[in-house]
């Protein structure tokens, strides 16, 4: 007989997870999408009984987003315009139906290369929080995804939230998604960006990350480095910035077409900051 | 097999508290549906794809099929079940039914629910408000725009006030003639209320389940264990079906002398998706089965893929009986071509290839067959009730009138539902296993498995006069009909006659072969080959345009059929000819958008707008086939008129526009008809849904029942022709009335005076329409169509030029439908073809084995629509009923010519590779500027 468990509480589902081998299961909408016509033959603990991971929570470093605050919670939260992207993105994810149940901490788990919520948190520089029973780690996002659908997860421990450190005071963010279609659509190539300028809209820093354009999605941070000091309008993005990606042909684009558009599309989420 | 151990769950449904035990991981949709018996919710893909499972929990629009049954402990639930109470139904419904916003009505529910959390907390929505709340629903039928519609006019309080108007259509509205208005769609109720039968909808109590187990390969051997041993090992599994328990002709097939496609293949398989066993037995335990299980082996062989593979000769034909892959030719020649162009001033010419195109109908394939005595009852989604008959009755090796097929109402089918998927194999198990079987195709299955749209790659060239007047037209087109004929023949014989577009052309030539090979085969898809042929001659028409410098729309009403000209195919066309209206009806439009265009492009860097135009001609019925439809009408004694109609309504409205038609023929208000579906045993062959020709040659049909129904009452009543009828029906048996009234006086007729036949009517009429053709000589010269449709459309795109993408803005359609019989149907059925257009030219390209789901397979959602005008231009078609014609394919054919014209026009870039994907799109403008 296979198991089924959905805790009202960390303690049990961390007690839990020390016991045997689980798939995790939040909004569903990635995993109920892997198994189209097939039995779901493994053990499945459900998070969304735990009430006390739906939240999001403020502090003088910063923010921490609950393991199972939605897409939709995103949207509603009010939250400081650095994090503009984010909820840009959240906007783009699906339908509302899967902004209502998909997990942000969802997204990162299932370390899709075209998960939106990646360039985001990546130039938020956000840090992911992992409980097991026996102790609790962070580690930056960076190092918490590992590759096309691999995370550092080990098998005894829960994502139990992101945290995001406090933005610089003028910090913006912003998020362009490019796609074939307007709604139901997943990336071609996507650019988050967060970003703080001083008055004369010149860089004072910037941080920026590509996804769908290598297995897990990219801070570039030699153009990070170099936009310093620049104003936003006069920033020209060069290949050498763009060196470290490796975008595939997949069934949404050519691996040429998505490196020929990526500088347009940096441009547009960098400068979108004061135009938007 | 391992399963989960069941839960407990408590929720509040419709208003209802409910407690269950299941498997707590099982999908929310498959409990309402299958344990709840709330078959409202429909399920489309399972994935999250496609947003027909929608329903509220705590308000908030969820994907049920998303969310496991447990989640829902402590939620409030509602499904569109919940969305009217006590009968009456909400306001959102009655606008959805006012507006026409259902046709097939798979998506209806989900697009309700969506709409409804929307409405609950945004009780008058801005239009982008609304695109953002559907925006997780797919609909292929509307083109979204009615939908969309109805949900604005739900918030809008000036609705409410008519709502009693919808409710009791007033005696007023009883008593006019019923051809020509905006009667509401017969089933509308039903499509708003989740109460609509659809093929996963129902199926006997204690029904096995069936599952095929299909080719991972495009060409392979197989063999695999013997099916008793793997009986043994799952004591669930009843049955597991092989090609050995065919009983009758392993082999089916649309044309009576090519029965190619195996219903299980035998050691031997074609394409990817193809059935190789079929598994019966309880639920899980055909689902549970692995390919290991069955000790399934393949040798997997090189397999013949596209155009060049087939015509290569390097592989072993794909199928030995022909040996060069050519399974058909069509042909056509109207004088001397060469010579034409050689006099010609001007010629042009163009190479184009398309991809292949899926149907994408919401509804995947579903039903169940059952054996009754020495009968077998089949309950299907399907567009050829009658069809079905035929050809599952040789593949049982029985007679056609022992198969009863019992048409569900049909989620969508634009031609996916014309060929055999699920019937052969649930009848065969019924049959062998004497127990109901059920089926339902999961999307990557019907994805799979099923036809597509022929992917071509042809060559083209057109010729004119200095002053614009066309001289010549030559085509040649490679159509890859895939492993199995299908509708191959027909595509290869369709695409000649029509390849030169609704224009005058002196000469024509045409050639085209469908070509076998290892891959999905491809079959009817609304059009028959023709959107793909006027992807050339209408840009060869712009090509002309430009080098004579005439106004691309002016050129088209130049060279325009007009009556008394003479098709390609040498046809007479004596009547009904509105291709000039059509382009005159959208040249203000088309001066104004362009002008406008032109003054936005001065002031914008990337993006550029442009405005094109497409035209079409399609003939309605068969070609130079004989297609005959009969129906039926009856009154009982109780005064209940029925209307026994053959001609299957697949969201189009077939079903309502019959009843409009005969009501008027005999004379009686539309609304006091019923009806009977599709049934073979209870209705007549009214020949398949497709060709464009149910409004013309079942309409036909209905027209005539009608009046000979009448003929036999004024005959009866002695009175006088032009005699006004009345119908008194009654509930309780027997006391029906019919008064015939004419300027000598009434009569009655006591209905139960006159001896019933054994279905209880008294008083009957049939009619039978067969459009008149002639064969095709050698030449392909004769009259192939009976009559033909005309249109065309223009579009407005705007592109940014420097990542590739398209918008299309506005988009106007004109359409010559002869009469129109419903306009808020036909406007819902063009609405729709331009939702399908558009995705052939911009995102829609089907690829074996990568995108056999609803999130590779990108098909418009509701926020890709263009603000659409319809234009409906009525030049009567004398044979038609009331004098209407067919409109199902013109309305999709001349969209993707349109748009890639007005590409063409903000780019100056021609592209010759459908769909026009972004990275397609930027690449040719990069290339256009190295230039």
């Amino acid at each position: 007989m296979l198991q089924y468990f959905r805790p009202d509480n960390l303690e049990a589902a961390l007690l839990a997870l020390s016991e045997t081998d689980w798939t995790l299961l939040a909004g569903g909408t990635d995993f109920y999408p892997a198994r189209v016509g097939k039995p779901i033959t493994e053990n499945v603990l459900d998070l969304t009984a735990l009430e006390e991971l739906r939240s999001i929570r403020k502090s003088e470093e910063g923010y921490t987003i609950g393991a199972l605050t939605s897409w939709t919670d995103i949207i509603a939260a009010e939250l400081p315009p650095a994090f503009a992207g984010l909820k840009k993105a959240a906007k783009t994810i699906g339908g509302i139906q899967t902004q209502n149940a998909g997990t942000l901490c969802g997204n990162i788990c299932n370390a899709s290369p075209a998960a939106d919520a990646v360039p985001n948190l990546l130039a938020l520089e956000a840090t992911v929080q992992l409980k097991s029973s026996l102790a609790t780690r962070s580690l930056s996002l960076e190092k918490f995804i590992l590759g096309n659908r691999k995370t550092a997860r080990k098998a005894d421990e829960l994502v139990s939230g992101i945290f995001i450190p406090r933005p610089g005071e003028n910090a913006v963010g912003n998020f362009e998604k490019l796609g074939t279609r307007s709604y139901l659509v997943i990336s071609i190539v996507m650019v988050g960006v967060v970003a703080e300028l001083n008055v004369r809209d010149e860089i004072l820093q910037l941080k920026v990350a590509v996804g769908a354009c290598s297995p897990v999605a990219q801070r570039l941070k030699l153009l990070e480095e170099e936009c310093k000091g620049q104003k936003i309008n006069d920033i020209e993005i060069q290949s050498r910035h763009l060196e470290q990606l490796e975008p595939i042909d997949d069934v949404r684009a050519s691996a040429a077409y998505r490196i020929s558009v990526i500088p347009e599309l940096l441009g547009r989420a960098i400068k979108g900051i004061i135009q938007p | 097999m391992s399963i989960t151990e069941k839960t407990s769950v408590s929720f509040t449904l419709n208003g209802t508290h409910h407690t269950i035990t299941v498997n707590p991981l099982r999908r929310f949709s498959d409990i309402l549906r299958e344990d709840l018996g709330l078959t409202g919710t429909k399920v489309g893909c399972d994935a999250g794809d496609c947003g027909a499972c929608t329903i509220q929990v705590d308000g908030k629009q969820r994907y049920a099929c998303l969310t496991a049954a447990a989640q829902l402990k402590g939620c409030n639930v509602r499904t569109v079940e919940g969305l009217s109470s006590n009968g009456n139904l909400s306001t959102l419904q009655l606008a959805f039914l006012d507006e026409g916003a259902a046709q097939c009505g798979i998506c209806t529910p989900g697009m309700l629910m969506a709409a409804q959390s929307l409405l609950d907390q945004t009780p008058n929505p801005s239009e982008p408000q609304v695109l953002d709340a559907l925006g997780g629903v797919l609909c292929r039928c509307t083109g979204y725009t009615k939908i969309v519609q109805a949900v604005l006019k739900a918030g809008q309080s000036s609705f409410s006030q008519t709502i009693t108007e919808i409710e009791n259509p007033s005696s007023e509205i009883n008593r006019q003639k019923s051809v020509g208005t905006r009667m509401l769609k017969v089933d509308g109720y039903k499509k708003i209320t989740g109460e609509e039968i659809f093929g996963a909808d129902n199926a006997p109590e204690n029904s096995l389940w069936l599952r095929a187990v299909r080719s991972p390969h495009a060409r392979a051997t197989f063999t695999h264990a013997d099916p008793e041993t793997v009986l043994k090992k799952f004591p669930g599994l009843v049955r597991v079906l092989t090609a050995d328990d065919v009983p009758g002709n392993n082999g089916f097939g649309i044309y009576p002398h090519i029965k190619d496609q195996p219903v299980l293949a035998k050691n031997h398989v074609r394409f990817r998706g193809e059935a190789v066993l079929a598994l019966v037995g309880d639920r899980e335990s055909v689902e549970s089965v692995t390919e290991d299980d069955l000790g399934l082996k393949w040798e997997v062989l090189e397999a013949v893929r596209g155009w060049k593979g087939a015509l290569s000769g390097k592989l072993e034909p794909v199928q030995s009986e022909v040996p060069d892959n050519v399974l058909a030719r069509g042909f056509l020649k109207k004088n001397d071509v060469e010579m034409a162009f050689s006099e010609s001033d001007i010629v042009v010419e163009g190479k184009w290839t398309t991809s292949a195109v899926e149907h994408g109908y919401i509804e995947p394939e579903a039903g169940y067959a059952r054996k009754v005595g020495q009968r077998l009852e089949i309950f299907v989604c399907t567009q050829t009730p009658y069809m079905d008959r035929d050809e599952v009755a040789q593949v049982m090796g029985l007679e056609p009138k022992q198969i009863r097929i019992i048409p569900s109402a049909v989620g969508g089918g634009f031609g996916g539902k014309l060929d055999l998927s699920l019937q052969p194999l649930v009848a065969i198990a019924a049959w062998i296993l004497e127990r109901p079987v059920r089926c339902i195709y999961t999307r990557p299955e019907s994805l799979a498995s099923t036809t597509k749209r022929h992917p071509v790659s042809m060559s083209a060239k057109a010729g004119c006069n200095r002053d614009g007047k066309l001289t010549a037209f030559e085509y040649h087109g490679d159509f890859n009909t895939g492993a199995y004929a299908s509708w191959g023949p027909t595509v290869a014989d369709r695409v000649p006659i029509h390849c030169s577009g609704p224009y005058l052309v002196p000469s024509v030539l045409a050639k085209t072969r469908a070509l076998l090979t290892n891959e999905s085969p491809s079959g009817a898809f609304r059009g028959f080959g023709v959107p793909q042929g006027s992807i050339a001659s209408e840009a060869l028409m712009d090509d002309l345009a430009e080098k004579t410098e005439i106004d691309p729309l002016e050129f088209r009403i130049r060279n325009a059929l007009r009556k008394g000209d003479r098709t390609a195919t040498s046809q007479l066309l004596e009547n009904s000819v509105g291709q000039v209206e059509c382009l005159e009806a959208l040249q203000s439009h088309w001066q104004i958008w362009r002008k406008e265009a032109g003054v936005f492009n001065q002031n914008s860097t990337h993006k550029k707008r442009g405005v094109g135009c497409g035209s079409v001609w399609y003939g309605c019925g068969n070609t130079s086939l004989s297609n005959p439809s009969t129906m039926q009408v009856g009154i009982n004694a109780d005064g209940k008129i029925t209307l026994y109609n053959g001609a299957m309504d697949i969201g189009q409205g077939a079903n309502t526009i019959m009843i409009q038609i005969c009501a008027d023929a005999l004379g009686l208000p539309a609304t006091q008809f019923e009806y009977v579906m599709g049934d073979t045993d209870l209705t007549a062959d009214a020949g398949k849904t497709s060709a464009s020709r149910q409004a013309f040659v079942s309409g036909k049909a209905a027209q005539l029942a009608g009046e000979n129904l009448r003929a036999k009452i004024i005959l009866l009543a002695e009175a006088a022709e032009n005699a006004t009828l009345c119908l008194e029906q009654t509930d309780s048996s027997s006391g029906g009335k019919l008064i015939v009234a004419d300027k000598t006086g009434s009569q009655e007729i006591i209905l139960a005076d006159i001896l019933p036949l054994a279905n209880g009517d008294v008083l009957t009429g049939e009619g039978t329409f067969d459009p008149p053709t002639t064969p095709l000589d050698e030449n392909g010269q004769g009259s192939p169509y009976a009559t033909y449709g005309f249109g065309a459309h223009i579009a407005e795109v705007e592109v940014d030029t420097l990542l590739g993408t398209t918008k299309v803005l506005r988009l106007a359609a004109a359409h010559d439908v002869g009469k129109a019989i419903n306009p808020t149907q036909l406007e819902g059925q063009i609405q729709g073809g331009i939702a399908q257009g558009l995705g052939m030219a911009l995102m829609e390209e089907y690829i074996q084995g990568v995108s056999e789901n609803l999130h590779d397979y990108l098909m418009p959602t509701v926020g890709d629509m263009p603000e659409i005008k319809v234009i409906l231009i009525e030049d009567q078609e004398p044979l038609g009923p009331f004098g209407a014609k067919g409109i199902g394919e013109h309305a999709l054919i001349p969209t993707a010519p349109a748009i890639l014209g007005a590409i063409k026009q903000a780019t100056g870039v021609s592209i010759n590779h459908l769909p026009v994907t972004p990275d397609r799109l930027y690449t040719a403008l990069r290339e256009a500027e190295n230039k």
